[in-house]
């Protein structure tokens, strides 16, 4: 029973389901990253991720189009983006709260944008995987790696971009010292409202991306709370990734896998109780965590509004 | 102060906007006149019922069939004898207690808490109102409380005749099973399934996966694609996630058994029978009851034989003629009693 685990088949299942898995997690965390690096917590990422997602799904629909799907997650996952941007910076509201609220908004009408615009749940023709050519024929890896939609690719891509940006850019050090010392940042020019304006509609395009990547990659499909408390489980992992991009790239596909590995085992007839399996890949994620957190510090403005000392 | 004044304003806009865009109430009224006159003078005061329901009222699946359930009572009933209210997608249980008190309050004659996750709301607010009837499903506990009514769905019978189709259909002896949470009519559901498939073949490997959340459709999607990939070609499920699965399954080309609601018009191509449940005889039995001035204290099951479940067949779907008969004569076999389905 175990032994049949470790087959080829098992293997390349569980690690191409994984990516996919992994993919709106890393869209949503990731531009959580930004946000949190330059001391905005968003806790609203679900919220944006299903408005995002039905806004995609909604226009793939009636368009044909599927980047202008994507182009209207971009522009609703922005908007939503803006108005937290605009809380927090300039209402000094409570961080957590008030992404809460955004996050209750969001769900609230994209159900209610679903049951008027379409009513019922249907299926649409989503990004097809795109098959590189050559490196998709190498067996096993070319099926686990090299034959994913296209949104897919993106979100990987994304890492190195990211990592570049906050490590090698001046925009990622004045990011950076936002979310630090935001009192010195300003007495040196930088504009710390208009580096968190930035992030937080980076954050908010990046997870209209990640509901788009469900809706019109992954699932095909748009339905009420589809996500399911992927934003938050997002916004965690941020955290488990010691708010960088490799390490939220690591937390995804760490969460993911074993969330596939589990499946794998339920559909074996491995005898673990069904409630076990389910559980692994959160209690995973929390003994990495344990080994690993102790060294890691957040950064230190993280949910402090900035207000200019006079 | 202009901060304060600015926000307010911005927020009182919104709401207004919102306001306007949102429905002027859950109220539903017929859609369509009732079929035939009513023959005798209409009740002075409309029944109304409200119901609070855990998922979207076009999930396909467990809320879709107790909200069809309702308009099929209304158009019997007509509009003006028959009225409700719903507030669906309370998957949040304080947001659904919260909400079963208010219609308690607003003086509902009958409350229906649609989804087994209400329980203990349903056995905490039921002696505050106790002019007011309760329904909780699906379960067949009351609590012993005089104002609650119990259902619950005997989804395994559906669910074994799914699963003496799907062993006729399937060439490579493999089944997958997606289930949400083991429990309640999903359990009964899936070892109903199970038995069906072990009944007609007992040499077939029926996998069942449970994905620990009743709306986490992209963890559906993927152990759908899962079974596939360990060579299932036929596929069933249960709970308003299992629309991921069926989008895996039709592009892969394997057959879909649906339950809870007719899942057809997703994929018409490979969807072959549907569970659908019928939830308007118990409806019906119960407003009979209340009116007759029983507020509660009883327990209701849909089944195959009081037509509460009923396999609805896709006309679309090309099925062979044995298999047909073969799933005609388990119904009745399972209606008779000649045939009994053992649950683990």
């Amino acid at each position: 029973m175990i032994s049949e685990l470790f087959t080829t088949t098992v293997l390349i299942g569980v690690l191409a389901s994984g990516i996919r898995l992994a993919t709106p997690y890393l869209y949503a965390a990731i531009g959580e990253t930004f946000g949190q690096r330059s001391g905005v917590l968003n806790l609203g990422v679900e919220g944006q991720m299903l408005l995002g997602a039905f806004a995609a799904f909604y226009v793939t629909l009636t368009t044909g189009s599927l980047w202008l799907g994507v182009l209207a997650a971009l522009i609703v996952g922005a908007l939503m983006g803006l108005a937290m941007a605009f809380v927090t910076v300039n209402l000094h509201a409570q961080q957590g709260i008030s992404g809460i609220g955004f996050y209750l908004f969001g769900l609230g009408l994209s159900d209610l944008l679903f049951q008027k615009m379409l009513g019922t749940v249907e299926t649409v023709k989503g990004f097809t995987k795109i098959h590189i050519p050559v490196l998709s024929d190498i067996p096993g890896i070319g099926e686990i790696f090299f034959s994913q939609t296209v949104l897919v690719y993106l979100a990987f891509a994304l890492v190195p971009v990211s990592w570049f940006v906050l490590n090698k850019t001046t925009l990622g050090l004045k990011i950076r010292a936002v979310g630090e010392n935001p009192d010195a940042a300003d007495s040196l020019g930088v504009s710390v409202a208009r580096v968190r304006y930035f992030t937080v509609i980076l954050g908010g395009t990046l997870s209209g991306i990640a509901g788009a990547s469900l809706s019109i990659a992954l699932l095909n499909v748009f339905q009420q709370n589809m996500t399911s408390g992927l934003g938050f489980i997002a916004v965690a992992l941020v955290y488990f990734g010691a708010w960088r991009p490799w390490g939220v790239m690591a937390g995804a596909l760490l969460f993911s896998m074993v969330n596939s590995l589990q499946l794998w085992i339920q559909v074996l007839g491995i005898p673990i109780p069904s409630d076990i399996a389910v559980m692994m890949p959160y209690v995973l994620t929390i003994l990495v965590l344990v080994v690993t957190v102790s060294r890691v510090r957040g950064p230190s403005a993280l949910t402090k509004p900035f207000e200019r000392e006079a | 102060m202009k901060k304060l004044v600015l926000f307010l304003t911005l927020v009182l806009s919104l709401s207004m906007i919102l306001s306007a865009c949102a429905p002027a109430a859950t109220e539903v009224s017929a859609t369509e006149a009732p079929a035939e006159v009513a023959t005798e003078a209409p009740p002075a005061e409309p029944f109304r019922v409200a119901v609070v329901m855990p998922s979207a009222i076009n999930d396909l699946a467990f809320s879709q069939s107790m909200y069809d359930g309702l308009l099929r009572v209304q158009e019997e009933m007509g509009a003006d004898a028959f009225e409700f209210v719903y507030s669906d997608g309370m998957f949040v249980v304080d947001d659904a207690a919260a909400a079963l008190r208010d219609y308690a309050s607003q003086g509902f004659d009958l409350v229906i808490a649609h989804g087994s996750q209400y329980g203990s709301s349903v056995q905490e607010i039921a002696p505050d109102f106790p002019e007011v009837s309760f329904a909780w499903g699906t379960t067949v506990d009351t609590f012993d409380q005089p104002n609650i009514f119990a259902y619950e769905a005997a989804s395994q019978e559906g669910g074994y005749v799914n699963g003496v189709l799907a062993a006729t259909l399937s060439t490579s002896k493999t089944i997958g099973v997606i289930g949400p949470i083991e429990t309640g009519d999903a359990k009964l559901y899936v070892d109903g399934f199970t038995a069906g498939v072990l009944a007609t073949d007992p040499t077939f490997t029926v996998s069942v996966t449970y994905t620990g959340s009743f709306s986490d459709t992209a963890l559906a999607a993927e152990a759908a694609t899962t079974h596939i990939a360990a060579g299932a070609d036929v596929l069933t499920g249960t709970a308003q996630m299992v629309v991921g699965a069926i989008g895996k399954a039709e592009e892969s080309s394997v057959l879909w058994f649906g339950t809870q609601s007719n899942q057809t018009s997703l994929a018409p191509t490979i969807v072959v029978a549907s569970q659908v449940y019928h939830w308007e005889g118990v409806l019906t039995q119960m407003i009979d009851l209340i009116q007759a001035g029983t507020m509660g204290g009883q327990s209701f099951a849909i089944n195959l034989e009081n037509g509460g479940e009923v396999v609805e067949y896709n006309p679309d779907y090309a099925l062979p003629a044995e298999a047909q008969t073969l799933a005609d004569a388990t119904v009745q076999g399972i209606i008779d009693g000649t045939i009994t389905i053992t649950l683990p």
